[in-house]
């Protein structure tokens, strides 16, 4: 009896869960299963979500915190934590920028602002269209060619600003 | 229980003083209940340890390494509020190596605070300044990047100051653990760590509710409520406690006055009512005391019928009122007239106005508002048990192992009891919920049974067939505590499932269920409200609900018990005091000889015989001619009452009308004389909340210009009518209403501390009552009394197809005209919202915003429309808050046949779309409000 809120068998009849959220139900399951409960769900529902679309949307994260019965700032709170989550989708191609001391030093800088007009977004977004997410990383280990940017798993060192379009473009849509 | 289980939900548990835990705290020895932790230990010893995160009533988060004290044997500091004690520990609490670890946690805290404190709100009440100050931490001088982010001041309520935030995560544990909303968390990480809601959305879409309870214990200036920028120095305001003037919980709050005027709002801890918690109403909801419309003089109405209300001294007011009654009583008999009290005055009050009407005037039509809300309760109760209050305490409700609500939108309309619900939750309790709308307890509950309006009887009764029928009842209660089970059995034999499902809507299954649950528990407690008492069938209802307590034993225990929530602050006290047409002070009968002898000796008089007339009769008779004379105090009928325009009809046709109230009401302006009461924070006197609670409360502020406190005024006009009492103090004119009336009979004002007392407390040493009957029924034995299911007076049908319910809005309070003055209330919610189901919104092609006329056969009103699923189809909602969408044009004035209650839960009305140029506009008294001048 002095359960009854932790068990998880509520029967209020919120509307059936659409369609697409049957897989976090899934996921509920096969944490259950392995003796996980109550809170302890979030961190593997949130990887459910994130291994599914890539990121976390919104709708998702709100239907984690019916599921589990927490509030949805705790569920935001915790996707914002963790580095592994993401929030908006991620674009076909990931452009990481340096912000190392050895980039910094041979103009990093300028390459970000360059980034910046060349894809109209701010470190962390993802353009529009969907093609490009831009993240800005410390040393990425080249140091000898700096300043670097790496674009899924190739490196561009050595780069200046006026070199930007010309690889951007070779990125396919 | 198992122990650990228990000491999680908040029970500590229980250990005999020789098992008790002996430490030393700077060289003081002390013993303490093992579990204490060291932080509890040293402030019971007087050894008050610096902490930023810490609060007595959350749980701890050991985040903010203030508190860390020396064990003696440690290897390293401990933190004293999450360190138990142990057997023998030594601690210290100020040793040189814990004074160097405070001082470099405050540095760092300081190194990424901005150092404002000149315009800071919490100047001078900061414990980041005071600790900074007690350890004489210098200023940093800033070397790395200092956070910022622009302030959070999205809301009319209360301003977010990220910088100031140092990360103590009271605010969100507050949120989180007593008002169970969690709208706020900690957001992204290390250097960019905020409190904010999910994706940083405004508070209202991520749920908050506004209660300020996250802006109370924020222990620097990162929360601060708009109304107290600029408004005063933490040194230039003195807190003076009083209760909270809106609904009946009854909660203590604290009131900052700053030149002779209040300008902020706190909850106090010292009252079992609400221990600490508070409303958006209670803490922001003061301002109507300071209103520019406060009446400040009397007023009398010159050159006859048609002529102007002007200013006038109080001895011409008084003397017009004197007059006015007296000539009318003359002329026509005493029961030309009648009074109207004031579940919103003292108890003191409310027995000078009986005793008014009945010693000075000579009649027994004496009534007030709980005519419209819980006269239901009053009869039904009485009938089945001998006493009509809630038969257990607010506190007490958290003990329960299952909840079934009935009928009351508890969050909303009786907040802070919502919160006492909501605990019971959180420590297992399940919860059923009954209301026609998707109410915000809803998302608390294991059962929602979404019983159609006016259904209540037929839930009820099929809930006790399950019950009786499958043998799950306490056979042996009924057997030796009650009577009338036979009879009752048969009226119950037609309500079985499937009967009562296709009556209420409800599903087979989920009767089963809650039946089964409110069965099983050991200790089970209804709550329920105007959502069972305001129908025709509200008597039946409360019978009803009487009648599944009984039936399950569920009564005489902690977290049992029948507890109808009442709505205004003192309508409760109101009713004890004999603001009844049928009953005098204490619920005596006023047919009952004996009694009128008492009463008649004590107050050197002939009591009128027969029980006198109620709300809604005395406006018919009004109508009719009837009565002459009307002496309303502290009530708006015009805005109040069922059938609003027959209403005011009645008014206009009595020959003297007199109006005691703070503001010039619809119904005050139709008055031939208007005497300027005060309110709550300008008065002394006692309330009585809905748990029986006796609370006393002391003037906070001087009433404005020439108000007087209503107790003065009819004193005065006592004597005027040539009665001349001598309990000249409110204290006095208890003691009198107590030597009279029983279950007061021990209540003195000089008794009452921050507790109160809880009646029955018939004696000088009685403690008070938390719970009724206990070995038995205030008559003796619980009476089933058979009821059974009858419609509601009006049904929809083709030409009005909706059913319109109407209640209560979290944000305002009654006709709004206390709440609609405040700027944050007022701003937040600023009209009518009517809500209606998304279906039946397409097909009349409403959207939200949308400007509708709602047509009943009494009246059409505009208002614009929320569309919503809190509503099922074929259900309108609309609160009775606005005036310029009163919902009380459409009501009808159709009465429980017992309790003369109207039914405004029940009324049958078309919906149409108008135009958006529509839009009734916002009274220029509230829309003013809202104007950032408002506040100066
Ligand atoms: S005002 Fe109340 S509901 Fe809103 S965030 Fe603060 S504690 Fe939570
Ligand atoms: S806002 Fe106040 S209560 Fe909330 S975490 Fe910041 S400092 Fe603590
Ligand atoms: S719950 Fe009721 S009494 Fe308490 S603060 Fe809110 S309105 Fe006032
Ligand atoms: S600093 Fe840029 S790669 Fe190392
Ligand atoms: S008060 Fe103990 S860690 Fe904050």
């Amino acid at each position: 009896m002095a359960n009854g809120a932790q068990d998880g068998s509520r029967l209020v009849q919120v509307q059936a869960p659409a369609q697409r959220f049957a897989y976090l139900q899934a996921a509920v399951d096969d944490a259950a299963a392995e003796g996980q409960r109550g809170e302890e769900l979030l961190i593997p529902l949130l990887q459910a979500v994130q291994g599914k679309f890539g990121y976390l949307p919104a709708e998702d994260l709100a239907a984690v915190a019916e599921i589990l019965h927490v509030p949805l700032s705790r569920v935001y709170g915790v996707a914002t934590f963790y580095n592994q989550f993401r929030l908006t989708p991620v674009g076909k191609h990931i452009i990481r920028s340096c912000t190392g001391t050895a980039c910094h030093v041979k103009g990093a800088q300028m390459l970000r602002d360059a980034l910046q007009a060349e894809l109209g977004i701010a470190p962390g977004q993802t353009t529009p269209d969907g093609r490009f997410t831009w993240e800005l990383v410390a040393c990425l280990g080249a140091c000898g060619m700096a300043p670097v940017i790496m674009i899924d798993d190739e490196f561009h060192g050595r780069l200046t600003p006026q070199q930007l379009p010309r690889i951007l473009r070779t990125y396919s849509a | 229980m198992a122990a650990d289980e228990a000491a999680k939900a908040g029970f500590r548990t229980a250990a005999a003083p020789q098992d008790w835990v002996r430490l030393s705290v700077d060289g003081r020895e002390l013993a303490v209940p093992p579990g204490t932790s060291i932080l509890e230990a040293a402030r019971r010893a007087g050894v008050e340890i610096p902490t930023l995160c810490y609060h007595p009533e959350l749980t701890v988060a050991g985040a903010c390494r203030l508190c860390l004290v020396e064990v003696e044997g440690a290897r390293n500091l401990a933190a004293a509020c999450a360190t138990p004690v142990q057997q023998d520990m030594v601690v210290h609490t100020e040793s040189p190596q814990v004074v160097e670890a405070r001082r470099t946690v405050l540095e760092l805290l300081l190194q990424n605070h901005p150092l404002e404190c000149y315009r800071c709100e919490r100047n001078g009440d900061c414990r980041l300044q005071d600790y900074a100050y007690r350890y004489q931490v210098e200023a940093p001088r800033r070397p790395g990047a200092v956070r910022h982010f622009a302030p959070d001041d999205r809301n009319p309520f209360f301003v977010r100051d990220y910088d100031k935030c140092i990360l103590c995560g009271q605010c969100v544990r507050v949120c989180d653990e007593i008002q169970a909303i969690g709208a706020i968390d900690y957001t992204r990480r290390g250097f960019n760590t905020q409190i904010t809601s999910a994706y940083g959305q405004g508070l209202e879409e991520a749920g908050c509710v506004f209660c300020g309870m996250c802006v109370d214990v924020c222990p620097v200036g990162a929360l601060v409520p708009k109304y107290a920028l600029g408004a005063g120095r933490s040194w230039e305001k003195t807190w003076r406690r009083t209760i909270c003037p809106y609904c009946g919980v009854g909660c203590a709050i604290e009131l900052a006055v700053k030149g002779g005027r209040i300008v902020g709002a706190r909850a106090a801890h010292d009252s079992p009512a609400n221990a600490g918690k508070i409303c958006v109403k209670g803490h922001f909801g003061w301002d109507f005391v300071q209103s520019p419309d406060r009446l400040t003089t009397p007023l009398v109405r010159r050159g006859g019928k048609d002529g102007p209300l002007e200013p006038a001294s109080w001895e011409e007011a008084l003397h017009r009122v004197a007059r006015g009654l007296a000539e009318i009583r003359e002329q026509y008999g005493p029961d030309a007239l009648a009074v109207l009290s004031s579940a919103k005055c003292t108890n003191e009050e409310n027995y000078l106005m009986q005793k008014l009407a009945r010693a000075a005037l000579g009649t027994n039509n004496v009534d007030h508002c709980a005519r419209l809300c819980h006269a239901s309760t009053v009869a039904g109760l009485a009938t089945a048990f001998g006493s009509g209050a809630m038969t257990n305490s607010i506190g007490d409700l958290a003990q329960a192992q299952v909840l079934l609500v009935i009928g009351s939108n508890t969050t909303e309309a009786h907040p802070v009891i919502g919160l006492r619900i909501k605990e019971a939750v959180r420590r297992g309790a399940k919860l059923i919920v009954a209301d026609p709308r998707r109410i915000p307890l809803t998302r608390y509950a294991d059962l929602h049974l979404q019983l159609l309006p006016g259904t209540n009887v037929a839930l009820l009764n099929g809930l006790a067939w399950i019950i009786w029928k499958r043998g799950w009842y306490d056979a042996e209660f009924v057997a030796a505590r009650t009577e009338g089970f036979e009879g009752w059995s048969r009226a119950v034999e037609p309500y079985n499932p499937e009967y009562v499902s296709k009556l209420t809507g409800v599903p087979v299954q989920a009767l089963e269920e809650a039946a089964r649950f409110y069965a099983q528990a050991e200790r089970a407690a209804i709550v329920y409200s105007m959502g069972v008492t305001q129908h025709t069938s509200g008597t039946d209802g409360v019978l009803a609900v009487a009648n599944l307590a009984m039936l399950t034993g569920n009564l005489g225990r902690p977290g049992t018990g029948v507890n109808p929530l009442r709505g205004q602050n003192n309508v409760q006290g109101a009713c004890d005091m004999g603001a009844l047409p049928d009953v005098l002070p204490g619920y005596q009968k006023i047919e009952d000889p004996a009694v009128r002898e008492k009463f008649g000796r004590a107050w050197g008089v002939r009591l009128p015989e027969r029980p006198g007339l109620t709300v809604t009769e005395i406006m018919d008779a009004a109508a009719r001619g009837q009565i002459k004379g009307l002496y309303l105090m502290g009530e708006n009928p015009v805005l109040s009452d069922p059938d609003a325009g027959h209403v005011q009809q009645a008014l206009q046709r009595l020959d003297f009308l007199v109006v005691q109230d703070i503001f010039l009401t619809e119904s005050a302006a139709l008055a031939d004389v208007v005497l300027p009461g005060t309110t709550f924070a300008e008065k002394e006197g006692t309330f009585t909340n809905t748990e029986r609670r006796v609370q006393k409360f002391m003037p906070v502020i001087e009433p404005v210009g020439a108000a007087r406190p209503d107790w003065q005024i009819l004193l005065d006009v006592a004597e005027r009518l040539g009665h001349r009492w001598d309990t000249r103090t409110p204290a006095a004119i208890l003691d009198e209403a107590a030597s009279l009336t029983p279950i007061y009979g021990g209540i003195r004002h000089r008794r009452l501390g921050p507790a109160g007392l809880q009646w029955p407390c018939p004696t000088p040493d009685h403690p008070g009552t938390p719970i009724l009957h206990t070995q038995q029924f205030s008559r003796g034995k619980g009476l089933f009394y058979p009821v059974t299911y009858r419609r509601a007076h009006e049904l929809p049908d083709e030409e009005y197809p909706f059913i319109l319910s109407t209640g209560r809005l979290l944000f305002h309070f009654h006709t709004g005209t206390m709440s609609r003055r405040s700027p944050e209330l007022t701003t937040h919610r600023p009209w009518e919202r009517s809500e209606i189901n998304r279906q039946d919104a397409a097909r009349l092609g409403l959207k939200d915003g949308d400007v509708a006329r709602i047509r009943s056969r009494r009246g059409s009103v505009l208002a614009r429309v929320e569309v919503t699923d809190r509503v099922p189809p074929g259900v309108v909602f609309m609160t009775f808050h606005y005036r310029e969408s009163a919902a009380n044009l459409l009501t009808a004035a159709a009465l429980d046949p017992v309790a003369r209650i109207p039914e405004f839960k029940v009324s049958a009305v078309q919906v149409e779309k108008v135009a958006p140029e529509q839009a009734p506009a916002v009274p220029e008294e509230y829309a003013r409000c809202m104007r950032p001048e408002a506040r100066v």
